[in-house]
């Protein structure tokens, strides 16, 4: 398919006719054509997808054009088509434009609606760049882009107060993991002369560098990139706080897409990664160690948007601990279901925030799925898939993740796998609990809220249909990549293993371990653990708030004190203000009165001084009167003649 | 060296030095002026004795691009006094002194 | 040099230094104005000693023809003659030294003229009719600045048309300063 680059094309040029001449065209034919070319964008990545099935060739690069060429750098406008980078194509094409649809309607009655298609837009142009990039320098474009796009999604109602602040949150602390990145990126240049993903693979793997710790230190760096983008800890705080922007983005942006660059950056470097168990190790500590934490959080939070947030970075972690063991293929696999059921859950949300007049606390819900149905359902299926219970998309990944987890052995930390599992387990009860906690306190208890004064009403149909697509998507979407157990049942084979693995190292060890019987025997006890815990989760949701409604008010006091810490969210952005900002900011307080007021300012005026004090020397030569002037130049070229003659003399 | 030629460039090196005086001691723009002419013309003298003595056409030639430049700055001089007088009515040169630093 | 040749270039010089000096000590312009006149007329007689009948020819018209003319068309229309001046201030040393510095041009110049060997007396060895004749032939100096001189003759031309839109634009009124004026 050398027709891919229509794929950036086509929202590039959605984004050309709406950013010039939005604000002129009625707001009909602004979304149209954005969700148009979002949907061509699908299209053709459709096509591409099928040409790759169809001609069951390998991996292939389409080169558009040559962009620098300093031999020996060579970095072009290339395009890298493989099953990797075709899952996320056809995934973020796709979520994209059923979150364009939705947000047709949502949107609808705002006054920045050319400007927020012309981001969103940008947005999917940058994401496929990302995604289909063939080097990293053009992926780092993409990477920056989408950074770009969000900071400017996030800040989109830039008259608040709110929402500008969280924005310049979001960049500031993604520049400190891009900053990571592009050490690492000049790294592997350093070390290997490329930045193709095909050559550099090759060198990788043939001529393995010698000596293990240059590799692990690009390995990290790398992640470090990841960690910003992805929202890992410690690097995760801005991702909340970016739920101050629509809630469409906070579907597409910061859940579905973006902040999974990471994910796909650390599999797309995977044939990197698994040379390195040190640098996989920590992919998988931080990733579990996030999944926990976020989802720790999120079972307190009140603001519904919230919960889902650290829903997402918890969510997050899976993918990381799923890399870390060497799961890639998981790892996308959770991406790609993860960005139906938790697209689904935000848009949801976006439903009963639009249908609650902008009301996002929880505390003031309560019963609404008497007056939603749909979105009711949609919060379910999409809560249900999330929560891991069986034969929902949800469910089989993140099943896949904690087995692949569960058998992994690091030669450095024999144990790891287990207590990677431990943690990958409470984090599903957690998940269990947050979600359907939520489902009760938003669509099932007694109403909370004034109902003679505030109507809740369903959605309008742009906003229903893109959200019962994604739902069907979230049931079905974990068939494709079924887990052995369950494909040896229905007899239906796993076919997203083998079409992405050709992209990824050592994908392949965790399906075949799984044939023995004693891996079978595991793989049903973790699976049944798993179906246990998130029933248990679901459970307690249902005891503490349908049950025995209202004794959360009596446990929160018993337990007042780990109650703050987690409704304060661990004190992190508490901490990370006392420590790096507020000192940053009397360091540059310090620094703007010392270094520029003083030195520069300074040096400056110094240098104005000293030119005035010459000027006030010299200035009585300055008469005014032409016959001084005609003095001194007569003068002066006597004298001229003088100096000749003497010149001459001396010759 | 013909007498004709050695009185010529005395005669031309105290003219230019009259009119350089004039430049230097009148207060009125036109005779300082008139003194910048009568340097012109001292010089054109010099260089027609020299074509003469190097028995060259050289020195004709400059000189008669001299009166072309003397013409120029007369046209564009007598302008500049002109515009000044229009504008100060007066003629005096330290009266415009308003450059002063 | 004959005897002839001698007395005519011993008056013009006279002219010409009487004309110099009456031009400097003249109060009044115009009488400055006609001084200058008769040292252009002398030195127009002295180039003519110094077999350049062209230049002598220019001179006159040129000089004494144009410039001049100019020179008196602006005193004429701009300047009464004995016109007081409000002196603001004028420059006590200036005539002192000025005076200095003239001193030392003239010594100067006559020390080059000295020390350039002008002086020594060199028996004059010309096979001088012929060369004369070409000096003072006009159609010699025609050919020179047609041929060899014929760019920088054509830039003078270029200089002439600058000078003159230059005087146009410096002379001419300002209209929008009328119109301010008026309001």
């Amino acid at each position: 398919m050398d027709y891919i680059y229509l794929a950036i094309a086509l929202p590039l040029l959605g984004v050309l006719v709406n950013g010039f001449f939005g604000r002129r065209m009625p707001r009909k034919a602004v979304g149209t054509i954005a969700s148009l070319a979002i949907l061509g964008s699908f299209v053709v990545s459709l096509v591409a997808f099928l040409n790759y099935i169809a001609l069951e060739g390998g991996a292939h690069t389409v080169m558009l054009l040559p962009w620098l060429s300093l031999p020996p750098l060579e970095i072009s406008y290339g395009f890298l088509v493989d099953g990797l980078s075709l899952v996320m194509a056809l995934t973020v094409s796709l979520v994209s434009f059923l979150i364009h649809v939705y947000s047709m309607g949502y949107m609808a009655d705002d006054d920045g609606y050319p400007r927020y298609f012309t981001y969103l837009n940008l947005f999917v142009a940058m994401m496929l760049t990302l995604v289909l990039a063939d080097n990293l320098v053009l992926m780092f474009v993409g990477w920056e882009g989408v950074g770009l796009c969000s900071y400017l999604l996030i800040g989109f109602w830039y008259k608040k107060a709110a929402p500008p602040a969280a924005g310049i949150k979001a960049f500031i602390v993604n520049r400190i993991g891009d900053f990571a990145f592009l050490i690492g990126i000049f790294l592997i240049f350093w070390l290997y002369g490329t930045f193709n993903f095909t050559e550099l693979r090759q060198s990788v793997e043939t001529v393995a560098f010698a000596g293990h710790f240059p590799l692990t230190l690009i390995a990290l760096f790398l992640f470090g990139g990841a960690i910003g983008k992805s929202a890992q800890f410690p690097l995760y705080v801005w991702l909340p706080d970016a739920m101050e922007g629509p809630t469409p983005v906070s579907a597409l942006i910061h859940a579905a897409t973006m902040v999974t660059a990471g994910v796909y950056m650390v599999s797309r470097m995977s044939f990197l990664y698994s040379m390195t168990e040190v640098a996989m190790l920590v992919v998988a500590c931080v990733g579990a160690f996030t999944a926990i934490f976020a989802g720790s959080i999120a079972l307190v939070q009140n603001d519904i948007k919230r919960v889902l947030a650290y829903s997402t970075v918890s969510q997050l972690g899976y993918m990381f601990l799923a890399a870390g063991v060497g799961a890639y293929w998981i790892a996308i696999f959770h991406l790609f279901t993860h960005a139906f059921f938790k697209a689904l859950l935000f848009l949801a949300s976006g439903s009963v925030i639009h249908g609650m007049r902008g009301e996002m606390d929880m505390r003031k819900m309560g019963g609404l799925a008497k007056y939603m149905p749909h979105t009711y359902w949609h919060f379910l299926i999409g809560a249900m898939s999330i929560s891991g219970i069986p034969l929902l998309a949800g469910f089989f990944s993140k099943d896949q993740i904690l087995f692949a987890a569960f058998t992994t052995r690091p030669d450095i930390w024999p144990n790891a796998g287990m207590v990677l599992w431990i943690v990958g387990v409470v984090t599903a009860l957690f998940t269990a609990f947050y979600m359907f906690r939520q489902i009760y306190l938003v669509f099932l208890t007694k109403p909370r809220f004034d109902e003679a004064e505030i109507h809740p009403h369903e959605a309008p149909s742009s906003m229903v249909t893109p959200n019962w697509i994604l739902a069907i998507g979230s049931v079905l979407a974990g068939y494709i990549g079924l887990p052995a157990l369950f494909a040896g049942i229905i007899h239906m084979p796993n076919a997203f293993q083998p079409f992405v693995s050709g992209a990824l190292a050592g994908g392949a060890h965790v399906a075949e371990a799984a044939h023995g019987a004693q891996e079978l025997f595991k793989e049903v006890l973790t699976t049944s653990i798993s179906v246990v815990v998130a029933l248990l989760g679901l459970g307690l949701a249902f005891y503490l708030y349908q049950v025995r409604y209202g004794v959360t008010e009596k446990l929160k006091r018993a337990f007042a004190a780990p109650y703050r810490v987690l409704l304060n969210k661990y004190y992190v952005d508490e901490f990370y203000d006392s420590t790096f900002v507020q000192p940053g900011r009397v360091l540059c307080e310090q620094l703007s009165r010392v270094v520029d007021l003083g030195i520069i300012d300074g040096v400056v005026n110094a240098i104005a001084f000293v030119v005035g004090a010459v000027g006030q020397v010299l200035r009585p030569i300055q008469t005014g009167f032409i016959r001084n002037y005609a003095w001194y130049m007569g003068a002066g070229a006597i004298l001229l003649v003088i100096l000749l003659w003497l010149g001459l003399g001396a010759k | 060296m013909e007498p004709i030629v050695v009185y010529s460039l005395v005669l031309s090196a105290v003219l230019f030095t009259m009119g350089m005086l004039a430049v230097l001691v009148r207060r009125n723009p036109i005779i300082m002026f008139m003194g910048i002419e009568l340097m012109l013309n001292a010089a054109n003298l010099a260089f027609i004795a020299f074509s003469r003595h190097l028995d060259k056409l050289d020195g004709q030639v400059i000189a008669l691009i001299f009166m072309a430049v003397a013409a120029a700055e007369v046209a564009i001089g007598l302008a500049i006094i002109v515009s000044i007088y229009r504008y100060r009515r007066d003629v005096d040169v330290d009266a415009v002194n308003s450059l002063r630093g | 040099m004959n005897v002839i040749e001698l007395i005519v270039f011993i008056a013009a010089a006279a002219l010409a230094l009487i004309g110099a000096a009456g031009m400097v000590m003249s109060r009044n312009p115009v009488h400055s104005a006609l001084f200058l006149i008769a040292n252009f007329f002398a030195l127009a007689v002295i180039f003519l000693l110094l077999s350049a009948p062209v230049l002598a020819a220019l001179q006159v018209l040129v000089y004494t023809g144009a410039i001049m003319v100019l020179f008196l068309f602006i005193i004429f229309f701009f300047i009464q003659p004995g016109q007081k001046h409000a002196y603001v201030y004028s420059l006590p040393w200036q005539t002192f030294f000025s005076g200095i510095l003239v001193i030392v041009l003239i010594s100067v110049l006559v020390l080059g003229l000295y020390m350039g060997g002008v002086f020594t007396a060199e028996e004059h060895v010309q096979s001088a009719a012929m060369k004369v004749e070409e000096l003072t032939s006009p159609q010699a100096l025609g050919s020179a600045l047609f041929s060899r001189y014929l760019l920088p003759f054509e830039l003078t031309s270029l200089l002439l048309l600058a000078a003159m839109l230059g005087a146009v634009v410096l002379a001419r009124k300002e209209k929008r300063d009328d119109r301010e004026e008026k309001n």
